[in-house]
């Protein structure tokens, strides 16, 4: 009897925790939402996105953001595309701007404005930086939300330019100046070495965005709106691209194809004395430096400076199903919140990508700690898109190849740009 | 009757028995290589699907395409560079030093382990660091050459230079691992042979010549197809030092078909690509298999 009641009141209890263990299952089943995101700037990015995706798991009980590191830009595109041709999409990934046309011709995303229903989206939305929005719209409509944006600044060093008899106080504002500048600027050794270059603008990997930095002064842009017409051959490009050519062969620019990845330390070595590079290297040069260093805005030419924004969009895929979409759209809106975007950009070194987040405190207290950070920001109003057509990737290299051929100089500028005028023709024809 | 029906019943069960062991190995390769060779073959006779537009047959259009493709026949040209300099250099290198670490030589497991640390770096690590020796102004090559008072020269930034200096971390990278091969090789020689020799009064030279290599060709030959085939293969450093840059000086076959496939995503052209590089390969393997393999033998 005994035995009899004490397993009916184990049957009983089991039956109750397996019910509530079910109950709970249910109701603390969040819908899980794969989110793929690159890294390509020094830090703890990944701790960073970890404690973004975990605190807004907790703030939106239904959804479960589940953040996959997926290597570089290169590598998660890699990723992301060969999952949505194998039908796993992810929800959402963070990749390029520039790759919008790719991502659309190859029907792997959906317009945000789908999501964007009520009044407070849309105003969300137009709470944008219209630089960065300008990478992120086409045909009328948005593709992706801005996120980890960067944008083309020149870092000086401060006691070369005392050194040399400049204000340190000052960046060279046009190219003019800036030419007058690295020649003084450029020390030679007792045998005719140079053993400090006045400038240096790298030329691998991102030769394209280099350009835009000389060709949007120049106040010429290199690409419509629909990514389907390039103007490579335009005299104002040949001419920006001639005046950077002319840097080298005047000795104050350091000769041949220069290193991407080794310009920051070339500026640390004091081997350059002004080098132009991404905002994105601003948390590096500031740890590093032994000496003061300013930041500038491009130097202007026939308008007042100018950069080309870069870096990477949230976007959502199309193969997603309808809640992971859903989920996603609410994970950008709340990351790019302003008080999120302005944590981010600290972190990061990343430009906070709407007004309203150099607005806040924290962002406030730290501009006044540290200008240089505000420098990216200054620079937006003159900030034109990054370069991006349809087979962007194809695009950009015949660029490049342009760019690094008219710098050795085994062609000039102006048959460089041609031929690679003639060629992205034939690739963008059938965009057309 | 019986016995003979019993027999093809003992060799069907036998012939059954070898096909499962066969088995495991056969399903990997079929599916890891034949399967994807021969899917890659058809793919290449395709158009690249891209989004709602499916691939339709376009017969031999990617081929086509290669043939009038400059940065194709330029990444052609590079890797018969590559290829011509970087086998025999890592070939001879590797011999050179097994030769060397077969002696009796005071601190001989140090030199050999030294020699062999190439191999077990992984190439992308290995890439950073040459990166940094190539570096203009303050890297070391520049400091060496600074210090006898020679100009800087941009190394990997230079199509003059570009494509020597990647062949050089290559022969770097190899030479080591062929010198295990060799060492191997040298060490399972009969010693009688170099008493013999020295008997005989032989130069150090002619006994090289005339006894360790005839005997060594076997291993050239092995090692031979490999150093042909990592010349195709070896791209990982490009992709950190030069990215096939300056203008394509330096674009090997190998990376210009990553960058087709998966920088362009023009997966059928990669196709296409992928045959030519597979029949390429597969030829001279077979080539040094069946002819050069006859005619190594020492008798």
């Amino acid at each position: 009897m005994q035995r009899n009641m004490f397993l009916k009141t184990l049957a009983a209890s089991a039956a109750a925790m397996l019910g509530l263990g079910a109950g709970l299952t249910h109701a603390a089943d969040p819908l899980e939402v794969p989110f793929y995101y690159p890294v390509a700037v020094g830090g703890p990015i990944t701790k960073v996105i970890d404690g973004y995706a975990n605190d807004f798991n907790k703030a939106h009980p239904q959804y479960k953001i589940t953040p996959i590191y997926a290597g570089t830009y290169q590598e998660t595109i890699v990723k992301a595309l060969t999952a949505n041709k194998s039908g796993k999409a992810p929800a959402t990934s963070v990749l390029l701007s520039t790759d919008m046309f790719t991502l659309i011709d190859d029907d792997a995303i959906v317009p945000i404005d789908d999501f964007a229903k009520t009044d407070a989206d849309k105003a969300w939305l137009k709470g944008f930086y219209p630089a960065f929005m300008a990478n992120s719209q086409t045909g009328g409509k948005t593709w992706g939300v801005p996120f980890q944006r960067s944008t083309v600044v020149m870092y000086y060093n401060k006691e070369a330019f005392k050194e040399a008899g400049l204000d340190p106080n000052k960046a060279p504002a046009t190219w003019k100046e800036l030419s007058e500048a690295a020649r003084k600027l450029t020390k030679k050794d007792a045998s005719g070495n140079v053993t400090q270059y006045g400038i240096q603008i790298p030329s691998t990997g991102f030769a394209y965005w280099m350009l835009q930095t000389l060709t949007t002064p120049n106040d010429v842009l290199l690409a419509n709106e629909a990514g389907t017409k390039v103007s490579f051959d335009n005299p104002k490009v040949i001419e920006a691209l001639d005046y950077w050519v002319n840097l080298t062969k005047e000795g104050v620019h350091p000769k041949g194809v220069i290193e991407w990845g080794t310009t920051p330390k070339d500026f640390l070595e004091k081997k350059a004395a002004i080098i132009v590079t991404t905002t994105g290297n601003l948390t590096n040069i500031k740890a590093n430096a032994k000496f003061d260093f300013g930041v500038g805005q491009i130097a202007g030419h026939v308008r007042k400076g100018g950069s080309p924004t870069g870096g990477g969009n949230f976007y959502i895929f199309k193969k997603a199903p309808k809640e992971q979409q859903q989920a996603a759209f609410e994970f950008a809106k709340w990351v790019t919140q302003p008080e999120r975007a302005a944590q981010w950009s600290m972190d990061s070194g990343y430009v906070a990508v709407s007004p309203a987040a150099y607005d806040t405190p924290a962002l406030k207290k730290y501009g006044q700690e540290f200008p240089q950070a505000l420098v990216a920001r200054d620079q937006l109003p003159v900030s034109v898109a990054e370069f991006s057509t349809h087979d962007n990737q194809r695009v950009t290299k015949v660029l490049n190849d342009a760019v690094q051929a008219a710098l050795n100089g085994t062609k000039t500028s102006a048959q460089a740009m041609k031929d690679a005028q003639k060629e992205a023709d034939r690739i963008l024809r059938s965009y057309q | 009757m019986s016995a003979s029906s019993s027999s093809i019943a003992g060799s069907g069960q036998r012939s059954i028995h070898a096909w499962l062991l066969l088995l495991p190995a056969l399903v990997l390769l079929v599916a890891f290589t034949h399967w994807p060779a021969v899917a890659t073959l058809i793919d290449s006779f395709y158009s690249t699907p891209k989004g709602a537009r499916a691939a339709v047959w376009v017969g031999a259009e990617n081929y086509q395409a290669m043939a009038e493709d400059p940065v194709f026949w330029q990444a052609v040209r590079n890797n018969l560079w590559f290829a011509a300099a970087t086998i025999p250099a890592s070939i001879g290198l590797a011999l050179l030093m097994a030769v060397w670490v077969n002696e009796r030589i005071a601190g001989r497991t140090f030199v050999r382990m030294a020699y062999f640390t190439p191999t077990v770096l992984p190439m992308i690590a290995v890439a950073n660091i040459w990166l940094f020796f190539y570096t203009p102004q303050y890297g070391l090559l520049e400091q060496v050459t600074g210090a006898l008072g020679l100009p800087s020269h941009n190394w990997l930034g230079s199509p003059s230079t570009a494509l020597g200096a990647i062949t050089l971390v290559a022969v770097w990278k190899e030479a080591g691992f062929f010198m295990i091969f060799y060492l191997a090789a040298l060490q399972t020689l009969n010693p009688s042979l170099k008493e013999a020799a020295a008997i005989e009064g032989a130069s150090r030279w002619y006994f090289f010549r005339r006894v360790q290599w005839p005997l060594l060709m076997p291993t050239t030959v092995f090692v031979l197809v490999n150093a042909v085939i990592n010349a195709f293969r070896l791209v990982d450093h490009v992709f950190i030092l030069t990215r096939g840059g300056p203008d394509n000086a330096t674009t090997l076959l190998l990376y210009h078909l990553y960058e087709v496939g998966f920088k362009f995503w023009d997966t059928a052209y990669a196709a296409a690509i992928t045959v030519v590089l597979v029949v390429v390969l597969s030829s001279v393997a077979l080539f040094q298999f069946f002819v050069l393999d006859k005619k190594v033998h020492y008798q």
